[in-house]
């Protein structure tokens, strides 16, 4: 089955010949892909070894020249590791740029936690104006990093778009923007997060509940989070595929004039030093369909 | 000479400079060691005027060791790129001047720093990305002190630049052997062996500076190691 990150290198060797600002910045990882694109434009896919300070840094000089740098590797090496580059070198140099990661929360278990990056969207969240991106299907991908990479429309934002080896069945038609509502019900509201999709739409079969869908989840569609929580009950779920609870300020901030309750599911903070399969994963930290439909089950009451 | 009504400033006007931001116009050995390099580079290398600041073609100057700005800001008046008025207000909070430089604020400088390790990286992506679009005129300099070369992400970037051969990038490497664990020419010998050509030069001497930053190196990216007197260890912060 084609993974978003099998279509992440032809997307943007369309983007390449499309616009002569973009260009790619690797680290080794995922350079086969690029192998062809690379003769066609050598100066602009450029691979700088095993060095991500590098990569982050020569990312941002990239854009102090007018490109529009997109910067890839694993999430843990990527966000985690050369953090304060991200933090200067984009933020504080007031410079644009898309980060694209593999690998998500435990896209990889045989590898263990060296390879684990849960925190990386709840980190991003301590620095100002990064949009987050976290599709659930490859095609969604391929719109999601077209939307950042925006060629021609002079956007100089700066995005993140997580690609994962998880996600849904079906493609559904996410704007870069909005929550889509999937399912509507009286009695709350389910926020699945990109690959988790499927297993929400199952675990909450029959709950009478809303179910909206997000890939796009910052900014934080607060407006919609707040129709569909008038409309419903104020009782509100999110489940995400990083770290427990990281959009729950964003849910509480969106719903500060009603009176409301919200619950953050997602990857437990606890390293759970397994490796094994993905799916194992996802039912260690609860996420599976019948965990889930447990857990919203008794904060619904 | 041409005449204008304009003040142009010289090399002497330096001290006095800085000392509207130091409040003395004697300056220890750590607050100028800069100095003197970035003079030559502003006065006879960098083909960049307050004019160009957005000129693509530029020559890029970028101020990684961001500590101690004073003889940078006072180059920059000097040379018009701001308002000499700006620097008595230095490092107060309605002052564009601080203690580390912010590109946002300050007209001609190309990067933010105080962060020690992010100006070389930065460089080597602007040296890229100048190829990328063809310009390939344009020289790229990057200062780092010789204690900054501790950052790791400095070894990341000129083990990559030489290989990679960008022959636009610079790196004046200002040493005034400042770093706790060193050994006598090492930085020039690290670069050397990345591939880079290197000089090492007197950091006050006019002459040999600018021989030095001007001399052909093809293929192959430059450093320029400017040896000064050492940092007064009295442990005052810079």
């Amino acid at each position: 089955m084609e993974t978003m990150r099998d279509r992440f290198a032809p997307v943007m060797a369309r983007l390449l010949d499309e616009d002569p600002r973009v260009a790619v910045v690797l680290a080794e990882i995922g350079k086969d892909a690029f192998e062809k694109t690379a003769h066609a434009h050598p100066d602009r896919v450029i691979n700088v070894g095993i060095r991500e300070q590098l990569l982050v840094g020569a990312g941002a000089g990239l854009a102090l020249t007018g490109l529009r740098p997109v910067v890839h590797t694993f999430a843990s090496f990527l966000v985690e590791r050369p953090f304060e580059q991200i933090k200067l070198d984009f933020g504080h140099q007031d410079m644009g740029g898309v980060l694209v990661s593999a690998a998500a929360s435990f896209d990889w278990p045989e590898g263990g936690f060296t390879h684990m990056s849960p925190g990386d969207v709840a980190l991003l969240d301590t620095l100002d104006d990064w949009a987050v991106h976290v599709p659930g299907h490859p095609d969604e991908a391929e719109t999601l990093l077209r939307h950042a990479v925006a060629p021609n429309t002079g956007s100089d934002g700066k995005a993140y778009v997580r690609l994962s080896t998880q996600g849904n069945a079906e493609a559904m038609p996410v704007d870069g923007e909005h929550f889509l509502t999937v399912r509507e019900g009286a009695r709350g509201v389910v926020v699945a997060v990109g690959p988790l999709l499927d297993q929400v739409l199952a675990a909450t079969e029959g709950l009478e509940v809303t179910v909206l869908y997000a890939t796009t989840v910052r900014p934080f569609d607060g407006a919609g989070l707040r129709r569909a929580a008038g409309a419903a009950t104020a009782d509100v779920v999110l489940v995400e595929p990083y770290l427990t609870g990281t959009s729950v300020a964003a849910a509480n901030d969106a719903l500060v004039d009603v009176p409301h309750r919200v619950l953050g599911l997602g990857v437990g903070r606890r390293e759970l030093r397994r490796y094994g399969r993905v799916d194992e994963h996802v039912r260690a930290h609860g996420l599976d369909a019948g965990s889930l439909r447990e857990r919203i089950s008794r904060f619904l009451g | 000479m041409t005449t204008t009504t304009e003040r142009t400033y010289a090399y002497a006007d330096l001290p006095r400079l800085m000392g509207r931001m130091t409040g003395d116009e004697k300056h220890g050995p750590a607050a100028t060691s800069t100095l003197d390099a970035l003079w030559v580079l502003y006065d006879r290398v960098l083909r960049v005027t307050p004019e160009r600041v957005d000129d693509p073609a530029r020559d890029r100057f970028l101020l990684s060791k961001g500590h101690g700005p004073m003889a940078y800001y006072a180059v920059l008046a000097a040379k018009g790129f701001l308002p000499v008025d700006w620097l008595d207000g230095f490092g107060s909070y309605d002052s564009p001047l601080g203690h580390h430089p912010d590109r946002v604020l300050v007209p001609g400088a190309e990067i933010g720093s105080g962060s020690l390790g992010h100006g070389l990286p930065l460089a080597v992506g602007t040296a890229l990305g100048l190829r990328a679009q063809g310009l390939t005129d344009p020289k790229v300099w990057v200062l780092v002190g010789d204690a900054e070369m501790d950052e790791g992400s400095n070894h990341e970037a000129l083990a990559y630049a030489g290989p990679a051969g960008l022959e636009q990038l610079h790196t004046l490497v200002i040493d005034n052997a400042s770093a706790s664990y060193s050994r006598p020419g090492g930085i020039a010998t690290r670069f050397e062996a990345a591939g880079w050509s290197a000089s090492t030069v007197d950091g006050r001497d006019h002459a040999a500076l600018y021989e030095a930053f001007t001399a052909p190196h093809p293929g192959r990216p430059h450093v320029v190691v400017a040896r000064v007197e050492p940092k007064d260890h009295a442990g005052e912060p810079e």
